[in-house]
């Protein structure tokens, strides 16, 4: 697997703040990540810095091992950072022509990704005529230009409305997908959750997790169950060999399994003992859940 | 090159604002040659202003190279607002996200300078070639070609000009602002100018001082050509007044101009480079 990017020990420093700590990563191709992390936690600051914008106080960074400068490097990198910037004056073409020259990639590309986000139609219109909502789309566009190997978001949610947040979800679901790597940073966990396959998180510019999402999600998840005869059901669930804990949740009752075990293994093993079930969920402990949890153990 | 060209005639041909001032730039350096209407035919009194040999070669250069720098305000205008603008849009972030190094971002300005600076030049030259050959009372190829440095003293005046604006631009990053403060810099050397005469110890020359001045430096690249003209020293003649003139483009004065633009160069690109956005 191809190293994209390698931070080693970043720091960045706003006077006596630290708004970037030591921070150590690296992003390997075909994965999807995400920085997760409470506002001010130092997500923008890191994603500034690999992007050539704001200056490290200390530390490296290398793009594609080294092979060539940032600048050079981020012609293959594709990114959008906060709101979308380009200027006011010039249609959405003119704007991605001048990217398509920045980036030196042929222009052919242009009606393609405006297709892409559904923004072909208003093309000629000028950037400052438009929504939010369609500012974001034409950002995507324009980070997509150069089919690049790896896409940088930074709240490509922030501040648009549930259907431009839908739409902007689907494309990025729609080139997840298709096997490109992605780093998401947001501060919205069933966004991370939903695409991402990895998982950095930060609390005041410090790493406090980083590796797979299953992985953070460390228990077996729970089962969620209902049963015509309740009382039944909780003594065949205390003494299932696997079950290490119920809990009795409203009118459900929570079943927690000491080892992985599958929906069929438990639902067979039930109804051989006779029990009719009228409501069973697997459940993993959201990622929120662990977030809320992980951050909590990091305070002072 | 090339690519770094296009990028920025690609921000100023899609701006409006840029397009009109730079059309009126240009509308306005042709207007030099409404000089050769201007006449006056009071009974006996005739007097045509391109007769009296403003436009002769190779004085026609001089003059014109003064004349055409009154209006290198509109180009500034356009540079200091086209600088400002990246950074209200933020389009200069979006720019070096996308790839483009902060010194090729730098260099597209200049770029952009030297084309202003060498296309107005150019202008000037067959605009007072034009002029001079309609006019002059000399045509020989000799006298024509002869005096050339003005021009070349007012390419290297606008270079200046514009990468000082250029700077300001950049540090201030308000199109208002940078002008503004273009102005309080201009008082500011006559300030200078003034407490120098009246303060400094015997030993500083406080013309040689003031000569350092970016923009007085720039202002003596390109004398005033005035006092050259004979009918004005005629006139000065006959009222018991004789005149210095000055009015040679010095080469020290081409060094210090030269040194102001590439100290701008310099502090722009410092200020790009270690500014976070």
């Amino acid at each position: 697997m191809s190293t994209i990017l390698t931070v080693t020990d970043l720091t960045k420093k706003f006077g006596h703040l630290t708004a970037v700590n030591s921070l150590s990563f690296s992003i390997n191709k075909g994965n999807v990540y995400g920085i997760l992390g409470p506002n001010g936690s130092g997500k923008s600051t890191t994603l500034g810095m690999i992007l050539n914008v704001v200056n490290p106080s200390s530390g490296t960074f290398s793009w594609f091992d080294g092979a060539k400068n940032t600048h050079q490097a981020l012609k293959r990198v594709g990114a959008i950072i906060e709101r979308p910037n380009f200027y006011p004056y010039m249609t959405a073409a003119q704007n991605l022509r001048l990217v398509c020259r920045i980036k030196e990639v042929p222009k052919s590309k242009i009606e393609e990704k405006l297709e892409l986000v559904d923004l072909l139609d208003r093309k000629n219109d000028t950037f400052k005529t438009y929504s939010l909502g369609m500012k974001q789309r034409l950002a995507i566009a324009s980070a997509l230009l150069n089919d690049p190997e790896i896409l940088i978001l930074d709240e490509p949610t922030n501040g648009l409305d549930p259907q431009g947040i839908a739409q902007v979800r689907g494309i990025i679901q729609k080139i997840a997908a298709q096997g490109a790597t992605i780093l998401l940073a947001s501060h919205l966990l069933d966004e991370v959750e939903k695409v991402c396959s990895h998982v950095l998180v930060l609390q005041k510019g410090k790493r406090i997790y980083f590796g797979k999402v299953t992985a953070l999600t460390t228990d077996h998840g729970y089962f969620e169950l209902n049963a015509t005869d309740l009382n039944a059901l909780q003594k065949v669930l205390e003494s299932h060999q696997d079950i290490e804990k119920i809990e009795v949740y409203n009118t459900h009752i929570l079943a927690y399994p000491s080892k992985s075990m599958t929906a069929t293994e438990l639902s067979k093993s039930l109804s051989e003992q006779g029990i009719i079930i009228t409501h069973f969920a697997q459940k993993h402990k959201s990622l929120e859940e662990q977030f809320l949890s992980l951050t909590k153990n990091q305070q002072p | 090159m090339k690519r770094l060209f296009l990028i920025e005639f690609d921000k100023l041909r899609t701006n409006r604002s840029s397009r009109i001032l730079i059309g009126a730039y240009f509308i306005l350096l042709t207007s030099i040659a409404l000089i050769a209407a201007i006449k006056f035919d009071i009974g006996p009194i005739k007097f045509h202003l391109a007769e009296q040999g403003i436009f002769n070669f190779p004085y026609v250069w001089h003059f014109n190279a003064f004349i055409g720098a009154w209006f290198k305000i509109f180009l500034a205008v356009v540079i200091v607002s086209m600088t400002a603008n990246e950074y209200s849009n933020k389009t200069i972030k979006q720019n070096l996200i996308d790839g483009l190094s902060k010194r090729e971002f730098l260099h597209s300005k200049w770029i952009m300078i030297f084309a202003f600076a060498g296309i107005s030049t150019l202008f000037i030259f067959v605009v007072s070639l034009i002029l001079g050959l309609m006019y002059s009372n000399y045509t020989e190829l000799g006298i024509i070609f002869s005096d050339f440095e003005y021009l070349l003293a007012y390419f290297l005046k606008l270079v200046a000009f514009f990468g000082f604006c250029l700077f300001l631009g950049t540090v201030i990053k308000r199109s208002a602002f940078a002008l503004g403060f273009l102005g309080v810099w201009q008082m500011f050397e006559g300030i200078c100018y003034g407490l120098l005469k009246w303060k400094s110890p015997s030993w500083i020359d406080a013309d040689q001082v003031f000569r350092l001045f970016p923009l007085n430096a720039m202002s003596n690249l390109v004398p005033e050509p005035f006092t050259r003209l004979s009918a004005v020293r005629n006139l000065a003649e006959q009222v018991g007044e004789v005149m210095q003139t000055n009015s040679a483009v010095r080469f020290w004065n081409i060094v210090i101009v030269v040194l102001w633009s590439y100290i701008f160069y310099l502090l722009t690109y410092r200020l790009l480079k270690r500014r976070d956005l």
